[in-house]
């Protein structure tokens, strides 16, 4: 079985905090880590290739940074990198993110792609959708669990709100999965010291067979017309004082608010 | 010497303090409470190679620097001293000397279950009559056709019930003084070899630190480690290498608390505002900060020496004394900041502090590490 | 592309076994709202097995027309056969505006049919308005809820976007209002759907409600740590007739449940009171239940940014005061 899984450098937005006087985001020393979602997605494949042997091929669109999380796989197991970047490909919303991306899958061989649902710097959850709808595959979204049968066929748990689906699908198909269902192993020791020593591919939208007018900037049908911080109501009292004394300011302002 | 770290330590470094804050922090507080030996940590340790990052691939290990094992040791002592403590005996008292005189033989036997984890390394040197005089050594090991028998016991041992390879260190011939002693290689389950008392500690409580009893006990003759009197000079050896990994073990220890004095300074109001802002605190800090960042200093070049073949002896002896004497302090004063939190076990300092005060005391007292510097200050 | 041939604010409205979800509803209210700033009709799209019957509901909540297609393949929802079913409708009726709820199906559905009919989707807006130029505006948090961002799609055409559930507000429902149900029908492409086959659904007692519809929720954070302090919150909502929730931190780490998650990666909520335990506040959570009517928020940090939007602010230790808040009230209760 051959797997692509696609994931994406991201600032660790749990990381990024409000200036409280300007109310501008600080993004000075936000780390940049691989999406989390897609570390779920990337623990899928890994058991799959514990499982079945499977062949993993990881692809990052980006600037050129993004080179550390393909290390980062790299010394999770994974067994090709290939980071796909090109000042050609800058801007793009998610339906020419997925064009390129699509275009970058036409040129890797695979039975199943894996993607996270979504980033958290975008939170869209659009472009594994996307791709599998530019390569014509068979999409199955908040996958929890997969097995082949190591021809044609992918029996797919889906989670869904009220429990689960249960999915026969065919191969080759795009999966997305959530960080939760896949807690993510730990790079190895001996990943981490062979990881630089191996080699990232380099590829330029010339690898890519995709029409300029369909990517980057001109390829985006959406664009951001402005961008605001956020406006948050104002702040309440604030009480510094013992755990008895604060029991007593919660318990008389829940009366005065009726709600007890 | 590069200060900066090369992108391969980076990359260790962001997976073990992951590890430590995911997998061992959670345990700390539990396996101290309870004296209770933190077995499922090994597991996970050796499931992703942190048992044997030093150890050739050959032989099964990560093929990793010592750098980096003592970043693994640093970073899991910042969490937890115990767990620090259990990795740092198993591969520098037990592997690396396997590895650094073992025959072919003995390497391809041992080294690739010590490196998964498989199997836990201890190293028995340390007698009720020979602590800092280890020449002192009364276990004696006579060899009888095939076999050496080893008689006597050994206490304080690191890991004691828990590994299965045993690094002993005995006297061969008595009258040859310190050339009278050889090591061996004594695995779990030898008949007349048992694990005595269970020593009640004061810190690192979840390490087994535990009595080794000898009794008649007959091992091959080939589990010698290395020549017939180099024991002692193997055991000298083998103690440079593990107090660079006690000195990261301090130096893990009092980062630690540094992290959980700033965060607690920061929270904790007197007087309408943060402890933090006070320049009591502040400066106090400032200085703390200063000889952690020095003791790293030292910690490092000490393992640049070690991965490059430049003698380090004197260099571990100083990195292994500035670093526990900081965890000293650091640890001392962190509970002081803490106030009368800190004495409580509802925070982890008051664990740093008893666990920082044996880093003064094993693998070579500070006054011992004291002589070797002076030694080397007074040679010629 | 002639965006002018393109008019009318269309609405995915989402059924589950027959049951129009309140999303479509509420998307229904804004449709409303959009379609009479531009002069122009709402129409409900309404697809699966045997609902016809539901479309006056959609009528009364806001449709001029609903355009229901009724066939065994939209029984239960798949990605393809909704995908074709709607890709169709676009080709032939050429909306202006399309506007899906933001649930697991419409976040499948959405980007799929995007990429199909070549046009931009604007995933989980909070605010939809008609601009100058009668484009639509699509205002949504970015950068993990840091920002927000108004997005447009200028030159191509269904404006398409995404909504968060319990964002928008439904119409009152007015079973006087007349509309147009129209039975439309769709050449499947049967070979397409065939590729993914469902085999069983199985429903899971979870043992949860869903906290969007809980009206007092007692939420921890990493300050609250474990399992352990997270049977205080318990404690206090068994009093209060409340439900737990929690901020990502404790969902990353195993302690509670996915569904109980509030915030951008999470459920949004809009409780009468929110009581946040040890939640720093992290912008992402913020996103998720600043809207509650009331704010309780304790947390050790003075400068925790929850404090930001709580109403009611205390510095202190969760886990100090949660014991005695549920004693007192629980005596109070008696």
């Amino acid at each position: 079985m051959k797997i692509v899984v696609c994931i994406k450098q991201v600032p660790d937005t749990t990381e990024v905090k409000i200036n409280p006087q300007t109310g501008t985001l600080i993004r000075e020393g936000v780390p940049s880590i691989m999406n989390p979602d897609d570390k779920g997605g990337l623990e899928l494949a890994l058991q799959l290739k514990d499982k079945y042997g499977a062949h993993v091929t990881v692809i990052t669109m980006g600037l050129p940074q993004a080179e550390d999380i393909l290390r980062e796989a790299l010394a999770m197991g994974v067994d090709r990198a290939i980071l796909l970047t090109d000042r050609k490909l800058g801007g793009a919303d998610t339906l020419a993110t997925s064009n390129a991306l699509a275009g970058a899958l036409r040129n890797i061989e695979h039975d199943l792609i894996i993607t996270g649902r979504q980033a958290i710097d975008g939170d869209t959850a659009q472009v594994g959708p996307q791709i599998a709808e530019h390569l014509d595959l068979p999409q199955v979204s908040y996958l929890e669990n997969l097995e082949y049968d190591g021809k044609k066929t992918f029996t797919i748990r889906k989670q869904t709100e009220e429990g689960y689906q249960m999915l026969e699908v065919d191969a080759p198909c795009l999966v997305t999965v959530l960080a939760p269902a896949f807690k993510a192993r730990y790079m190895s020791v001996s990943g981490i010291v062979e990881a630089y020593g191996r080699e990232v591919e380099v590829w330029g939208a010339d690898k890519i067979d995709v029409a300029d007018e369909k990517i980057g900037k001109a390829g985006s049908p959406t664009s951001v017309a402005k961008a605001f911080p956020k406006s948050l109501k104002p702040a309440g009292e604030q009480y510094d004082v013992d755990p008895e004394q604060a029991v007593g300011i919660i318990v008389s302002k829940l009366k005065e608010k009726f709600i007890i | 010497m590069d200060f900066n770290l090369s992108k391969t330590e980076e990359l260790f470094l962001q997976m073990i303090r992951e590890f430590a804050e995911k997998e061992v922090k959670p345990l700390a507080a539990e396996i101290d409470e309870q004296e209770r030996f933190p077995i499922e940590t090994v597991e996970k340790m050796g499931k992703i190679g942190l048992m044997g990052i030093p150890i050739p691939k050959q032989y099964g290990g990560a093929g990793g620097t010592n750098m980096m094992y003592g970043m693994a040791v640093e970073e899991l002592s910042r969490v937890c001293g115990t767990t620090g403590v259990v990795l740092s005996a198993h591969t520098s008292l037990c592997a690396a000397p396997i590895l650094e005189n073992g025959t072919e033989e003995q390497k391809m036997k041992y080294l690739p279950k010590l490196a998964s984890g498989e199997w836990v390394g201890a190293f028995g040197l340390t007698e009720p009559n020979a602590g800092t005089d280890a020449a002192g050594q009364q276990t004696t090991a006579v060899l009888d056709g095939e076999e050496w028998v080893l008689n006597g016991s050994k206490i304080f041992i690191t890991n004691g019930g828990y590994a299965h390879v045993y690094i002993i260190i005995a006297m061969t011939d008595k009258s040859l003084g310190t050339k009278g002693i050889s090591a061996f290689i004594v695995e779990k389950g030898t008949p007349g070899f048992s694990i005595g008392k269970k020593e009640m500690k004061m810190g690192i409580r979840g390490s087994a630190t535990t009595e080794l009893i000898f009794e008649n006990c007959r091992i091959p003759k080939d589990n010698l480690l290395g020549k017939i009197g180099g024991g002692f000079a193997i055991a000298m050896k083998t103690l440079d290498g593990g107090r660079i990994g006690i000195a990261a073990q301090a130096l893990g220890i009092a980062q630690g608390a540094m992290d959980e004095t700033i965060k607690y300074t920061k929270e904790r109001k007197q007087f309408g505002r943060s402890i933090s802002q006070f320049q009591n605190t502040q400066f106090q800090m400032a200085d703390l900060e200063t000889k952690v960042q020095a003791a790293r200093l030292l910690v490092r070049s000490a393992h640049y020496k070690k991965d490059n073949g430049i003698p380090y002896s004197v260099d571990a002896a100083m990195a292994k004394l500035f670093c526990a004497e900081t965890a000293m302090e650091v640890t001392t004063k962190a509970v002081q900041f803490h106030g009368g939190y800190g004495y409580t076990r509802e925070y982890p300092v008051e664990r740093m502090m008893r666990d920082a005060k044996i880093t003064e005391i094993y693998e070579g007292t500070s006054e011992v590490q004291r002589m070797v510097i002076a030694g080397k200050l007074f040679k010629k | 592309m002639d965006t002018t041939q393109y008019k009318d604010v269309y609405v995915f409205c989402e059924q589950r076994e027959g049951v129009i979800q309140s999303v479509a509803l509420e998307l229904l209210g804004k449709a409303r709202e959009l379609a009479d700033t531009l002069n122009e009709k709402v129409v409900a799209i309404l697809l699966g097995k045997d609902i016809k019957a539901k479309a006056q509901d959609l009528i009364a909540a806001g449709a001029d027309k609903v355009l229901v297609v009724d066939n065994d393949v939209l029984k239960y929802y798949l990605t393809e056969p909704y995908t074709q079913a709607i890709t169709q409708i676009i080709n032939e009726q050429k909306p202006s505006i399309l506007m899906i709820g933001a649930t697991t199906i419409g976040r499948d559905l959405g980007p799929r049919l995007s990429a199909r009919v070549c046009t931009g989707l604007t995933a989980d807006c909070t605010k939809l308005e008609i601009g100058e130029e009668r484009e639509l505006l699509m205002t949504r948090p970015a950068f993990g809820g840091n920002l927000m961002a108004t997005i447009v799609c200028k030159n191509h055409r269904p404006q398409m976007s995404t909504v968060r559930p319990g964002v928008m507000k439904k119409m009152t429902p007015d079973a006087a209002r007349k509309g147009e149900v129209v039975d439309y029908q769709i050449a499947f492409n049967q070979e397409k759907i065939s590729r993914v086959r469902l085999l069983n659904t199985v429903k899971e007692d979870k043992g949860m409600v869903d906290i969007s519809e809980a009206k007092i929720l007692v939420s921890g954070g990493r300050g609250v740590g474990n399992a352990e302090g997270f049977k205080k919150l318990e404690d206090l909502a068994a009093v209060l007739n409340a439900q737990v929730s929690s901020s990502r931190a404790c969902v990353d780490a195993g302690i509670i449940d996915h569904s109980r998650q509030v915030g951008q990666t999470g459920k949004t909520v809009r409780p009468d009171l929110y009581i946040a335990c040890g939640i720093s506040g992290a912008i992402q959570h913020l996103a998720g239940m600043e809207e509650s009517e009331f704010i309780v928020a304790i947390n050790k940090d003075k400068f925790a940014p929850i404090f930001n939007v709580a109403d009611v602010g205390i510095v202190g230790d969760a886990n100090k005061i949660l014991p005695m808040l549920t004693e007192r009230l629980k005596g109070m209760m008696e």
